[in-house]
């Protein structure tokens, strides 16, 4: 079973042609976790045929991802896609990293905005925002990727087994990689195109990143 | 004790002491969480009854002032505290995540 686990808060306007999209490249088992949105992003996905469990409250992307990987590991996936709620992948992306996957038998792929050019990723983020996050990642894991926080990922069943995230909110992208490099799992970047309707964290959210990391690393 | 500050203070922690008191009383404080509390309103009165006593903390630490001293050891326990809740707020929120989780998945 190949599972994708898109974890939505407050995107009712944009979750259902999501989920539409995926069902018509052939992913049929997708997984709406609905992280205590205050609009009806549940019954929109429900409504286009998305199985969906709920958050009572809001806990944060990381939470709800777990959540979803959580249920992946009770049904028994074999596969495990992430991916946004608010339409910025692109379906199309997932046959060829899953191809990719098993071309290099690797644990996980992750998507990549800088590996083609069909992503306009807005100049801050391109030249400042995502350079600073690639390099924190380092110095917090010690890996290098050519993008840093992209939601867009594919888990083995191993991986799935190792990657438990506890960071609630954004730090899951750095979180993932402290994992991967302590079970030394595999992994490849595969190219995907993110088309920018909102603009996602800004430095803010990069602050609060850092301060989650910093603070998490005197929590057991 | 002849200035007004120190009857003024004085007044606040016999304040926050019967507080203590109360809240031991109501079994939301242990005993050993009372006896800590009582203790440290009682030292803060002492300070403030005799001030000289700070005054010579100060110079077997090398520190100009009573009053410096205070205030510095006050910073470190504040900063101390401060991050001990920090630590305690991300648990709670990690142990709210689960019970949520929990709830999600039945």
């Amino acid at each position: 079973m190949v599972l994708v686990v898109i974890p939505a808060y407050n995107e009712k306007l944009r979750v259902g042609r999501v989920i539409r999209g995926l069902f018509e490249h052939g992913y049929k088992d997708v997984l709406v976790v609905d992280d205590g949105s205050k609009d009806d992003t549940a019954l929109e996905a429900e409504k286009a045929g998305a199985k969906v469990i709920k958050h009572e409250i809001n806990r944060g992307q990381g939470a709800a991802l777990e959540t979803g990987d959580a249920y992946a590991r009770n049904v028994g996936a074999e596969i495990v896609i992430h991916f946004d709620a608010d339409g910025q992948f692109n379906p199309l992306d997932i046959e060829p990293a899953l191809k990719l996957m098993r071309d290099k038998n690797v644990d996980l792929v992750f998507g990549s905005r800088f590996l083609d050019s069909r992503s306009k990723i807005p100049w801050q983020k391109k030249y400042l925002i995502l350079p600073a996050a690639r390099w924190i990642n380092f110095v917090f894991t010690g890996i290098t990727l050519s993008d840093a926080h992209n939601g867009f990922r594919i888990l083995s069943k191993k991986a799935l087994s190792k990657v438990v995230f506890l960071h609630d909110r954004m730090a899951h992208n750095t979180e993932i990689l402290k994992i991967v490099k302590k079970n030394n799992l595999t992994y490849a970047e595969s190219p995907v195109e993110v088309t920018y309707l909102n603009y996602g964290q800004g430095l803010s959210g990069g602050f609060r990143i850092i301060l989650d990391l910093i603070i998490a690393s005197f929590t057991k | 004790m002849n200035q007004p500050i120190q009857a003024l203070l004085i007044l606040i922690f016999l304040i926050a002491i019967s507080k203590v008191f109360m809240r031991y009383r109501s079994e939301d404080l242990s005993l050993k969480e009372t006896v800590v509390w009582i203790l440290f309103w009682v030292l803060a009165g002492v300070v403030v009854i005799q001030p000289n006593l700070t005054a010579r903390v100060a110079e077997m630490l090398g520190v100009g002032r009573g009053a410096d001293v205070v205030v510095y050891i006050s910073l470190v326990v504040l900063f101390f505290i401060v991050f001990r809740l920090v630590i305690k707020i991300e648990k709670l929120n990690r142990e709210i995540t689960k019970v949520i989780r929990e709830k999600a998945l039945k």
